[in-house]
């Protein structure tokens, strides 16, 4: 018998006492666990990270979030553009320091294709008061399906550094029941006005 | 060649002068980054505490850069070059070889550490410790560290070359101790993190010199294989130092040799896949990449340290056994040497690293679960339980027997010695937990205001955050006590301590002074005292709460929207 500091003499590969080897196996076991929950996940759960995945010019995204501003404008809130998109239509939240645009409207129980991505350096989307959290890193496009399940105001808050004004870095996300689209467009245009 | 040794009174192991040396150079220097790092703690903490938020925004990303560079670069590669040395020359009872390269890395990682604080305390380098490309900051804070991981580099082939050394000149007999056997694993890991610590700051430095260009999500890729690899040399560092306080404590016993050594080779294995970590919402990696790397494939590292979680304390139920604590489950426990600051450092390393440390991070490291983790403060949450409360505290508890047995010196002010593990550890975990709940509100990490007040939209966290940072900060401070006492401790003992007398047993280590006896006869394998029945217990204990965070936390996630 030895300690940690003496060197063990003669042969020391031997059999596990069996209270060893039983918390051995029990460990492993929890460690398969641990690993099918993540597939299964894939397979059964709803929240996964795997998203629409490619590369783009920070030059590129800018031009297409402009584009969809354009298309989809429905008013200003802040200075930055308010944005309602058709259901189930691709749509574009570009971050840059520090700032995130467009502030997006949009309809509960339908499926978007949420394309973020960086102007500039690293930043990180995180819904409030949701918690859920995306990293954005530039050059990079992440296009995430979501489905807004509850109506409401959201916030996006910057929880990536990036720079000295991190801290001001909010942005908005308004879901609404239903498709009333001539209400809000007035609900909006007051907001504008303040 | 004699008289460069002495053999060390209390374990008879023969010492080499330039290891005494080496491991007091280091420890010294550890310890003023973990004071500069100190500072800059207080000063963060008082800042997030948003009832004090005592620094401006420019300061409170620099001295954060200056937080994190210290604590998980500086100090902890400083004690862990400390410890290198001291696992192979000290416990092999070799010379170190190659002297004058080893004081040339010293000098290497001393200078590299005076350019790096120098970038960050002028202000040009307020990148935070990550340093995120296309961040930018001086070319010379990027040179700073590709110094010092140069200089530990080389102490680490400094390490390999004892070892053969040793080996060579039949310093020991038969196999490696185990505690240098973690540290070999420890350095192995080591290189493969100062290899990717080279391959993001080299291309960095060229970046920022103009020469060249950098994609931001590969820099991500490979300074993880740094960043969080070097949280992997601390882990196997770490266990190395729990089963070293076990025998200079209560001379715990290394229950087999085959499982401890096998679940260390496990680290090396895998443990370097942890930089997928940080990357499971990245856009960078598809799914199938994200599983198996941020699994260490299938969780065999995980394994490993869940194997460490019970021979460590599997050991010293053993070795207290062994000496006639044999009373119910947990007689060993109770009459163990809680006054001991080497004990009782090693108990809440084991217990915070693993409880809280252990299973949140798991649990983060979850490809999905990271949506709700990611960027929070559930991870400084989890990292302050291992890091700080694991390794850093397990540092600590060590020191308490290298100034006896390195310095010669009695460690000074003693009741506050045998206070400090208990101040640092309850208030580090009161801190990460706090932090970690924080967290679950989707309070961000690395923010200078979380009231947002100059941001265009409003933003009110509920009040159960305020409550939580204000725990938090009460315990940061506590912590923060711990931490002085330590260093007052330390820097008093070593520089004005009484020199240790002959023949004094006091801060020796009583482990060693009474080693474990034989089994008693007929108390062969299957007998009563090897069956670690209290460590059975405790195990299912921490498995059970391991098994409830997880799944409770799919829970969590299963209410978001719909994302894919």
């Amino acid at each position: 018998m030895n300690t940690g500091v003496q060197s063990p003499k003669g042969i020391w590969w031997k059999p596990a006492h069996k209270t060893e080897r039983l918390w051995v196996i029990v460990a492993f076991v929890w460690c398969m666990v641990l690993f099918a929950m993540m597939p299964l996940w894939h397979v059964r759960g709803g929240q996964n990270p795997s998203g629409i995945r490619s590369r783009v010019e920070p030059e590129a995204f800018r031009a297409r979030t402009e584009e969809f501003i354009r298309t989809y404008q429905v008013g200003t809130e802040q200075g930055i553009p308010v944005v309602e998109p058709p259901p189930g239509s691709d749509i574009y939240l570009s971050a840059s320091m520090f700032s995130w645009r467009p502030v997006l409207r949009l309809q509960k129980d339908v499926q978007y294709t949420l394309h973020i991505s960086s102007l500039d350096v690293n930043h990180g989307f995180s819904l409030y008061p949701l918690n859920i959290n995306f990293q954005i890193v530039p050059g990079y496009d992440y296009g995430l399906r979501v489905t807004p399940s509850e109506a409401g105001d959201f916030r996006i808050i910057c929880n990536e550094f990036c720079g000295i004004g991190h801290h001001l870095m909010l942005g908005k996300v308004v879901v609404v029941d239903g498709p009333t689209t001539a209400l809000n467009t007035e609900a909006v245009a007051e907001e504008g006005v303040q | 060649m004699n008289s460069s040794f002495r053999v060390c009174p209390t374990t008879g192991l023969k010492v080499h002068a330039q290891a005494d040396a080496l491991i007091k150079a280091n420890a010294v220097v550890g310890t003023v980054t973990l004071l500069v790092g100190g500072i800059a703690a207080i000063l963060v903490l008082l800042t997030r505490w948003q009832a004090v938020h005592l620094l401006s925004a420019t300061w409170f990303y620099r001295v954060l850069t200056i937080h994190g560079m210290n604590m998980l670069i500086f100090f902890i590669l400083f004690f862990e070059m400390a410890i290198l040395y001291f696992a192979s020359a000290v416990l092999l009872n070799s010379r170190v070889p190659a002297p004058r390269l080893a004081w040339f890395s010293f000098g290497l990682m001393v200078l590299g550490t005076v350019l790096v604080e120098w970038m960050m305390i002028a202000g040009k380098a307020d990148v935070l410790f990550t340093s995120y490309v296309p961040l930018r900051a001086d070319p010379l804070f990027y040179l700073g560290v590709i110094l010092f991981a140069v200089g530990a580099l080389l102490v680490v082939g400094i390490f390999f070359a004892t070892l053969v050394v040793a080996k060579r000149e039949k310093t020991y007999e038969g196999s490696m101790p185990l505690i240098t056997f973690g540290a070999t694993t420890a350095a192995i890991i080591a290189v493969i993190t100062l290899g990717h610590g080279a391959a993001a700051y080299i291309p960095t430095f060229f970046w920022s010199m103009g020469w060249m260009n950098m994609d931001p999500q590969i820099y991500r890729l490979v300074w993880w294989g740094l960043g969080h690899s070097s949280q992997q040399i601390n882990v196997a560092a770490m266990v190395s130092v729990w089963y070293l306080l076990g025998a200079l404590t209560v001379g715990s016993v290394v229950i087999n040799e085959k499982i401890s050594r096998t679940a260390f080779v496990l680290y090396v294995l895998f443990i370097s896949m942890a930089s997928a970590h940080h990357l499971l919402v990245d856009p960078g990696m598809g799914p199938a990449w994200k599983v198996w790397n941020t699994s260490y494939a299938m969780y065999l590292a995980v394994l490993a340290s869940m194997i460490h979680g019970f021979t460590v304390p599997a050991g010293i139920e053993l070795g207290q056994r062994v000496r006639g604590l044999t009373k119910g489950l947990f007689e060993w426990l109770r009459k163990a040497p809680w006054g001991d600051p080497g004990f009782s450092a090693l108990v809440f390393s084991v217990v915070v690293f693993g409880f809280v440390g252990g299973i949140t991070g798991v649990t983060f490291g979850t490809e999905q679960i990271n949506i709700i983790a990611h960027n929070t403060l559930r991870i400084p949450g989890h990292f302050h339980a291992t890091v700080v409360s694991g390794t850093a505290l397990a540092f600590m508890g060590l020191t308490y027997y290298v100034i006896p047995l390195v310095f010669r010196k009695e460690v000074a002010f003693w009741p506050l010695a045998k206070i400090q593990p208990y101040l640092f550890a309850i208030g580090m975990f009161i801190f990460s937990i706090c932090m970690t709940f924080a967290g679950t509100f989707g309070v961000p990490r690395r923010h200078w205001d979380i009231s947002f007040a100059q941001a265009p939209f409003d933003i009110q966290f509920s009040p159960a955050v305020d409550l939580l940072i204000g725990i938090m900060a009460i315990g940061g401070l506590l912590a923060a006590l711990g931490g002085g006492i330590f260093i007052l401790v330390t820097v008093w003992s070593v520089f004005f301590g009484k020199k240790l007398e002959a023949g004094s047993t006091r801060g020796l280590p009583p482990g060693i002074l009474k080693p474990p006896s034989a089994l008693p006869a007929g108390d062969a394998d299957g007998g009563a005292l090897l069956a670690s029945r209290g460590t059975m217990v405790l195990v299912f204990v921490f498995l059970a709460a391991f098994v409830v965070y997880y799944f409770v936390n799919w829970k969590l996630l299963s209410f978001l929207w719909k994302i894919g």
